[in-house]
């Protein structure tokens, strides 16, 4: 390995440490080093989104970002999304809606959709599309993906409701 | 592949200029990681500026805006201030890819990478924003539009860093506006892109700037454009002027995101309709 | 053990009903395991050198240099594929295109590959490779590769179905004609005929998986092969052809499939990751890139049609002729034929005929993509019948009805049809809210059918009973989209227990016999079959079982609800005993219970549609929005109606993506120019409408469940369905798709010019 850097950082919340070449993207290390291959190479530059992690709570594809610079950062992927053996509500309205068919592309799609809901949690059906418009999918269509974030949404905001 | 955090323009600087291999700047990656990716660049160095202090900030002030090498897109579309000053740059940053590049894109890295079809360009041009540039020794500061010199060059001497891009204060009735063609709604690169800023004085407009991406080999600046939308009211004759002169502007090329025709054609079409926007941002009356 | 095929109507209690697939937690947590996600101790990472010529000769390939960067365990070039296929010109094609030969015969065709350490090892290994092409004229354009003048690809290609037989070769691999009927009467007797040329671009399937396969050879010729493929039956039986490896000693698993729509039919790298493990004694795990599965996978044809239609006034029509030409790739297929076959299928005209001719250019070897050849036939028929019906001033869909298909029509490839249902599908859409929703400035509205036949296949199903009475289903067609929640809930049903007691997987290759691929709408045909036979194998023995409890005859035992009744008087005391209870005792009463099906399922039954689209057309600059769609299409039975959904919806959107954006663009050197996502533009989510689906089920007569496959006919209409909507948009009839917005906006002006 060329120029092997050690990195230390946060991953789902875990202390994480691995070692990687400095040419080698964020996506290449979470998969070969830290074993998480949730994440998904559909094209290596940026255009398909099967690769979406945050990082700092940025949305960001991981093929763009090198594996040295998540040093000192937090980094979520898919994996993080559930807690304790628990479903995210994102997770189970996509499995009810029938919102994924070969399911490729859902990894990526689960964190934008949840970075998006965060953020704004009473999204339009244009909203939720421009949202997730960095996230490609072949076998669906896209209908059921959006239906499946817009029951989230409400379910999320009924919860917060009653939170309070 | 070395990769360094430098703690300050000057060093970043300093780190390029002392570098006898191939050096590149790292702010948002989503073109040199493409780049990488595709075999088509092999650094010795990587400059990540991300580490800088408040180069990931955005300053407002009397004078204008200051914002930093490393702002992303994203936090640009938050930014009450800029939005409300500048909805034509903020839109043009915003348009550049999906939610996940506009998590890491910067203004400074759209501007160096220096794409024909770079959608913040032609805004930032229009808007009159300059660049911040840090070299080993001194620091100087170059209006945008003066940048850019071709595809993939820019006017940045070796070890030279851009530290920021500055927006004026906007004068009261300015409004600005930018528009892309592509051919789905998202996702594509800019087959066309045309920036105005309009000052209104009485209803009327007093000063204009229009700018064109994705038609040269650098973006345009159309001064015949500018004069065709000065002392009017946008009234159909005018527009068609504006048209007509950004049309005559174009040296685009035939490539397989468009061709010659098509894209002198849309130039004018999307001129139109960006005046409009820009007109009535400014608070004119269509 | 025998079983009845014949359509039985009852009432379900699971089919038909909306259950959660049992991956799905899987695949929503990142724990499922696609082409690219496993990993062997010691495994090396493999990679393609490819040529970036259309055509070239390949005078010295020299890896000298590569071979002695530190690292590098195994370089192979074609010598390391002895051709082993003893005359088998289809096995000999599919081994040149996975290694060429000699000649590299499209730009990214691969001619050595390398298995090093690791990545950066590798890539530098295939810069070390010093490769001395000569290049060769080339033609990419089906049209031109006719001509007398085109380069000729392969000197063995003499044009079949022609007469006299050619003594020359050229790049016209066969000439296909079908039809009944007296194609001059028919045209003299028309009031009105259309003569119309269309052209479309060459297409990719696009999923979002890349290809990746994790190879095994060990120096007894055993192998092991993790995959992602649509058969993985088919992948060992051609990996071991090609290697000169015995069937049965190569386990080939496959994982889950990021989907495959046709393109993960056929072998592209695994044969080459084969022999590089057979060479370095070591696994190597090879993943190509996005460029990669664009230049040297398997797109679709691009086409040249040429369609001739008659009518009467009242809308009859009287003759129909269209003329395809396909290309193939670079070497031959079938593609044009399957064209004939499909292009007026939707129809009953006494007067019909269909040429095809099969091409080869300098382009990847054309795979099938989702219904193969039918959306260009559908396109060119489709726009002129709706040419033809505003020609004679009837409306679209009545011109359809006029002429439609029914039980008992001659189709035009040769069969009469049994129960079918496009005339349903087409009268639901006459009926369909849709149609009566205002259009805005600039809208249009189009309607457009679309057939596939759907094939079954040979299938094998093993069905478990564990002793606490939940159910191994074991399944050996790859679950593209959700088939074996499906599968699940049709043993559910048979068995008479709760789906939740099942649990569906898919077997690799060592444990079930030979399944062919999922492909051709035959996942839930086929394995359904089997699985329904399978049970119902299970429940005698079950019946059996029941009937030694109880100290009583078989004859007496029925199954019912998920339980055996002993029938007759005489054991009226005797209390039911359900799956559980007898599975509970099965260690006493003969051993594990299980049931086991073998089928060539026949008669997948046809799947027809019509689809409904609105579509916005910007006057000024060409560019369309898809403002709302419709797909109606006969399933036969919806096992699980929410994937059903989910098919017409993906086939769809897919049919949008070639209808507006997405084409392969070739410069005049031959070389693919947008080989990647940022310019092979498929459908983004803003791009779309939520899709509206409608159900119907005519039910197939040679299914138990009356199942029809659904998977591919729902790309055949978008095409033509986008283009009747943008010419009522515009006035403009679009002939080449994809209809991007600059040809529409050329279209536009021309129309203005001559007004």
């Amino acid at each position: 390995m060329s120029n092997a850097t050690l990195v230390s950082t946060t991953v789902n919340g875990d202390p994480v440490q691995f070692a990687c070449p400095t040419d080698e993207s964020l996506m290449t290390a979470l998969r070969n080093r830290v074993g998480l291959t949730g994440v998904k190479e559909g094209c290596g530059t940026g255009d398909c989104g099967a690769c979406t992690v945050t990082v700092d709570g940025s949305l960001v594809c991981s093929c763009l970002v090198l594996g040295v610079e998540a040093e000192g950062r937090e980094v979520t992927t898919v994996e993080g999304l559930s807690q304790d053996g628990e479903l995210h509500v994102l997770q189970q309205k996509f499995i009810d809606h029938a919102a994924l068919q070969c399911g490729i592309c859902t990894p990526g799609f689960l964190v934008a959709a949840k970075t998006l809901l965060d953020r704004n949690p009473n999204p339009n059906e244009t909203e939720i599309r421009y949202a997730l418009a960095g996230n490609l999918c072949r076998c669906t269509g896209y209908d059921k993906i959006v239906r499946a974030v817009q029951d989230a949404a409400k379910d999320m905001r009924k919860a917060s409701k009653k939170r309070r | 592949m070395r990769y360094a955090t430098p703690a300050s323009a000057k060093e970043a600087a300093g780190m390029l200029s002392k570098e006898k291999g191939a050096a590149f700047l790292l702010a948002g990656g989503t073109d040199l990681l493409v780049k990488l990716k595709m075999g088509m660049v092999e650094p010795d160095l990587v400059v990540d500026i991300k580490r800088i202090p408040k180069i990931d900030q955005i300053q407002t002030s009397a004078k204008g805006f200051t914002i930093g090498a490393a702002v992303s897109g994203s936090v640009i579309g938050q930014h009450k201030g800029l939005k409300a000053a500048w909805p034509g740059v903020v839109e043009a940053a915003n348009l550049i890819g999906s939610d996940q590049i506009q998590g890491r894109a910067t203004l400074a890295g759209n501007l160096c990478n220096a794409s024909p079809a770079a959608d913040s360009v032609p805004a930032m041009i229009a808007a009159g924003a300059k660049a911040v540039i840090v070299g080993p020794q001194k620091k100087r500061t170059v209006p945008v539009e003066k940048v850019v010199q071709g595809p993939g060059k820019t006017c940045l001497a070796r070890g030279e860093v851009i530290e920021a891009i500055t927006l004026p204060k906007p004068e009261a009735k300015t409004g600005d506006a930018y528009l892309r063609f592509i051919p789905r709604t998202e996702m594509d690169i800019a087959v066309v892109g045309v920036a105005i800023s309009l000052k209104l004085e009485r209803g009327v407009v007093k000063k204009a700037k229009v700018a064109l991406g994705a038609v040269a080999p650098t973006a345009v600046v159309v001064p015949a454009a500018a004069r065709a939308l000065v002392g009017s009211k946008l009234d159909d004759a005018a527009l068609e002027k504006l048209a007509a002169a950004c049309s005559a502007a174009c040296n685009p090329i035939d490539d397989k995101r468009g061709t010659v025709e098509y894209r002198t054609r849309v130039a004018g079409v999307l001129a139109k309709r960006a005046a409009k926007i820009a007109f009535q941002r400014a608070g004119g009356a269509l | 053990m025998g079983h009845e095929q014949k359509y039985v109507d009852k009432k379900y209690e699971v089919v038909g009903t909306r259950f959660n697939r049992p991956d799905g937690i899987d695949k929503v947590t990142g724990k499922a395991r696609y082409g690219a996600d496993a990993s062997a101790p010691g495994q090396l990472v493999g990679r393609v050198l490819r040529s970036p010529h259309a055509h070239a000769s390949i005078v010295k390939i020299n890896t000298s240099k590569a071979e002695k960067l530190p690292g590098v365990k195994a370089i192979i070039t074609s010598a390391d594929l002895p051709d082993v296929t003893g005359g088998d010109q289809g096995l000999a094609d599919i081994l040149e295109n996975c290694m060429a030969r000699g000649r590299a015969l499209y730009d990214g065709h691969a001619v050595a590959a390398v298995a090093a350490v690791d990545e950066q090892t590798a890539a530098q290994a295939l810069k070390l490779i010093d490769v001395k092409y000569k290049k060769l004229p080339h033609v990419t354009d089906v049209d031109e590769a006719m001509c007398e003048s085109a380069p000729v690809i392969h000197d063995r290609i003499i044009t079949r179905g022609v007469e006299p037989k050619p003594t020359k070769p050229s790049n016209v691999a066969a000439r296909t004609q079908m039809g009944h009927g007296d194609i001059e009467a028919g045209f003299a007797e028309a009031d009105v005929v259309i003569e119309k040329s269309y052209k479309t671009e060459q297409t990719h399937q696009g999923y979002i998986e890349p290809h990746a396969c994790l190879a095994s050879v060990n120096p007894d010729g055993t192998a092991e092969l993790w995959v992602t493929t649509q058969g993985h039956f088919v992948f060992r039986n051609v990996c071991a052809s090609l290697l000169g490896l015995d069937i049965a000693k190569l386990k080939v698993t496959s994982s889950e499939i990021g989907g495959g729509f046709g393109g993960k039919t056929h072998v592209w790298v695994e044969p080459v990751a084969l022999a590089l493990s057979r060479k370095a004694n070591r696994p190597v795990k090879l993943v190509m890139g996005r460029d990669e599965v664009f230049r040297a996978t398997g797109p679709t044809s691009s086409t040249s049609i040429d369609v001739k239609m008659g009518a009467k006034k009242d809308g009859t029509i009287t003759a129909a002729v269209a003329e395809m030409r396909y290309q193939g790739g670079a070497f031959p297929g079938n593609w044009a034929m399957l064209g004939c076959m499909t292009a007026f299928a939707c129809y009953d005209i006494k007067n019909n005929q269909s040429i095809g001719w099969d091409v080869v250019v300098n382009r990847p070897k054309v795979a099938a993509y989702r219904a193969p050849s039918a959306p260009m036939a559908a396109f060119a028929v489709e726009s002129t019948i709706d040419e033809l019906a505003k020609e004679i001033g009837i409306a679209p869909i009545d011109m359809r009805l006029k002429n439609v298909a029914r039980e008992g029509t001659l189709a035009p490839y040769g069969p009469t049809y049994g129960p079918i249902g496009i005339e349903h599908t087409l009268k639901a859409v006459k009926d369909h809210p849709h149609m009566r929703a205002k259009l805005k400035k600039n809208q249009g509205r189009g309607v457009a059918c679309g057939f596939w036949f759907n094939i079954g296949g040979q299938t094998c199903t093993d069905l478990n009973i564990s002793v606490d009475g939940t159910v191994n289903l074991t399944l050996g067609t790859v679950d593209v989209g959700g088939s074996r929640s499906s599968m699940a809930m049709i043993a559910a049903e048979e068995l008479g227990i709760p789906y939740e007691q099942v649990r569906a997987n898919i077997a690799d290759t060592t444990s079930l016999g030979h399944n062919d691929m999922t492909e051709g709408s035959r996942g839930t045909f086929s394995s359904g079959m089997a699985t329904i036979f399978a049970a119902r194998d299970a429940i005698s023995v079950l019946k059996q079982r029941a009937a030694k409890m109880w100290g009583i005859t078989e004859e007496d035992v029925i199954w019912e609800n998920g339980q055996a009744l002993a029938t007759g008087d005489s054991h009226s005391n005797l209390p039911p005993l359900s799956l559980k209870e007898i599975a509970a005792k099965s260690g006493r009463t003969g051993g594990p219970i299980a049931g086991h099906n073998e089928v060539v399922a026949d008669g997948a039954g046809m799947g027809f549609a019509s689809h409904i689209c609105d579509v916005e057309v910007d006057p000024e600059t060409g560019r369309s929005t898809i403002v709302r769609y419709t797909v109606v299409q006969d399933a036969g039975k919806a096992i699980n109606p929410d994937y059903v959904e989910g098919q017409f919806q993906g086939g769809a959107t897919q049919g949008i993506g070639w209808a507006l954006n997405e084409e392969y663009i070739y410069g005049d050197d031959g070389c693919l120019q947008n080989a990647g996502f940022l310019d092979y533009r498929i459908p983004v989510c803003s791009d779309l409408p939520f899709i509206d689906t409608q159900i119907l089920e005519v039910p197939n007569p040679l299914h138990p469940y009356g199942v029809r496959g659904v998977g591919e006919t729902s790309i055949v209409p978008p095409l033509a369905a986008v283009g009747n909507a943008i010419a009522n948009a515009t006035g403009v009839r679009m002939t080449h798709a994809p209809m991007s917005p600059p040809r529409v906006l050329a279209g536009i002006d021309t129309l203005e010019h001559a007004s």
